[in-house]
């Protein structure tokens, strides 16, 4: 079954369409890169899916969109649909909290206060975004002492806090230096056997060497979408998916 | 030749920074010297009376002898209730308007109207609160006229600068408590009012001091000139009574008294000032610990 189906999706800011109708599914256990150049509508299509576009008074949203067999609509519990969708922005953020209180805070929303769990889940979270050893001895300073690429290891940690079923990662290498990248990409690999993930990325080198299939997104319209061997290969469906993948634009 | 060597454009540069620096410092100083007269000779000419009786004993002989107990205790009263009523609703009132209100006509409306209304001048609220509190909700001339009166001056400042400190909390802090599942209250509740929480301090502080400073506001509502109450209580005065204030004293020695030594006025004008001045301090205090202790 498809964790995500999206079928049509617009959204406007305004009187500016930036999603001009877009549909693709999320399977199970896969990671789907989406690339493309700036303005292309990767950051909104994330924003749809975990309904944080609704904190944007001036965006139009039509279109259909599945999480796991449920629709989306007005009656939906956004706060229940942001567990289960995980999302890792670009730029790292500390929240002015201890490291601690950083990865439990979306449990303690969820409800859930018992000592024991919260220490398992820290640990637990830490560990998988491999900042534990980094910080094991200094959870109560505030998130927003480590550096750029521990920050972004912690937002990490912070999403996978409330048990998503989905990870979405939007760009999230672009502040952080090569070596963090490369840990975080070893993560996500390991996460596959249990999540969904989307990766928007910019760097075309990253949906290649971690994603299961890549979507090629141009002026808020899909150009491509299938297998990495394809999208990467001499002789993907459309030119624009190799003039833009072999660095000819964007 | 030295190709560091000082051309005419770098001398006249340099005169330049240098008029600039010292017309700045003279301006420091122009503001400066009469402050520091000021207070020195409030202080010098109040020091006859500048003792711990004057706290705590009440007016005598027609006000020309004893202290200002009862003025003391009264400003104390109407700053605290004034404020506790201006800030929870103040603080309230700023974090509908920034975190949880659409950008509409009305709202717009609405945040110009609280800016203009932390100019008005005090009299109007006097007049306003004459109106409303004394008359229409008839709760007379008393201490929760006044200080009602002035919870209603002191609050759209506190509105204003409320608002000002949530602004300053970062988007990206919500943004990512919003991705973690949290609602608005959550997010506001764990991150933004905790990192706000400085500048709310500092704006509410700077109302007490013009709380225990304007006269006109309880001059109309529940302030009187003279008024005897129990010595040795600590909460001498009932809500519904009348009481003496700080500001309405200096006012009332200074033009309706006559033959008051000059120390008497001279001495509550520094008790005034100093009462100011301690919970400044105090505010200043606690805003760095909550600094430093948020970093």
């Amino acid at each position: 079954m498809n964790r995500i189906e999206v079928r049509d999706l617009r959204v406007a800011y305004g009187d500016r369409e930036v999603l001009h109708g877009v549909s693709f599914d999320l399977r199970e256990k896969e990671i789907l890169a989406i690339i493309g150049p700036a303005q292309s509508g990767k950051t909104s299509i994330l924003r749809c899916l975990n309904r944080t576009l609704d904190f944007s008074p001036d965006a139009r949203v039509s279109g259909a969109i599945t999480v796991d067999g449920q629709l989306l609509d007005r009656h939906t519990d956004v706060e229940a649909l942001r567990r289960k969708v995980g999302m890792v922005a670009p730029l790292p953020v500390g929240l002015p909290l201890s490291i601690y209180d950083n990865v439990a805070f979306a449990p303690r929303c969820a409800g859930i206060s018992g000592r024991a769990e919260l220490d398992a889940t820290v640990e637990q979270c830490l560990r998988r975004a491999v900042l534990w050893d980094e910080v094991k001895d200094r959870l109560t300073i505030s998130g927003t002492k480590l550096s750029g690429g521990q920050q972004q290891r912690l937002t990490l940690a912070r999403a996978l806090s409330h048990r998503p079923g989905i990870l979405c990662l939007d760009e999230f290498s672009i502040a952080i230096d090569p070596v963090t990248t490369m840990r975080i990409e070893e993560v996500l690999r390991e996460l596959r056997p249990e999540l969904s993930i989307i990766l928007v990325t910019n760097l075309t080198q990253q949906a290649k060497r971690l994603a299961d299939r890549t979507m090629f997104l141009l002026k808020g319209e899909i150009v491509e979408l299938a297998d990495n061997g394809v999208i990467f290969s001499a002789t993907p469906g459309d030119r624009r998916t190799f003039d833009y993948v072999n660095g000819k634009f964007g | 030749m030295n190709r560091f060597a000082t051309t005419p454009l770098v001398q006249a540069k340099l005169r330049q920074e240098a008029l600039a620096s010292y017309a700045a410092l003279g301006m420091l100083v122009c503001i400066l010297l009469p402050l520091f007269g000021m207070v020195g000779d409030l202080v010098w000419q109040a020091a006859p009376s500048l003792t711990w009786q004057f706290l705590t004993t009440a007016p005598t002989h027609g006000m020309r002898e004893g202290g200002v107990r009862p003025a003391f205790i009264g400003t104390l009263y109407l700053v605290t209730i004034s404020l506790a009523v201006a800030t929870p609703i103040g603080v309230l009132a700023a974090v509908y308007l920034t975190e949880y209100a659409q950008d509409t006509w009305f709202n717009r409306a609405v945040n110009i109207a609280v800016l203009n209304l932390a100019g008005v001048p005090s009299i109007v609220h006097a007049l306003f609160g004459l109106g409303a509190f004394v008359y229409a909700a008839q709760l007379g001339y008393s201490i929760l006229s006044a200080s009602l009166t002035l919870a209603i001056m002191t609050m759209p400042v506190i509105i204003a600068s409320t608002r000002e400190a949530l602004l300053s909390v970062p988007r990206s802090y919500r943004e990512a408590c919003w991705n973690l599942g949290a609602s608005r209250w959550q997010t506001i509740r764990a991150i933004v009012l905790p990192n706000a929480l400085s500048g709310i301090l500092t704006g509410v502080i700077l109302q007490v001091s013009r709380a225990a400073g304007e006269t006109a506001p309880i001059m109309f509502t529940g302030a009187v000139f003279y008024k005897a109450i129990q010595p040795g209580t600590l909460l001498p005065y009932a809500l519904d009574e009348q009481c003496m204030a700080l500001s309405m004293h200096l006012y009332t020695l200074s033009t309706q008294t006559p033959g008051v030594a000059a120390s008497i006025p001279n001495a509550t004008a520094v008790l005034l000032l100093g009462l100011v001045f301690l919970v400044n301090s105090a505010a200043i205090g606690l805003r760095t610990f909550l600094r430093s202790r948020g970093k």
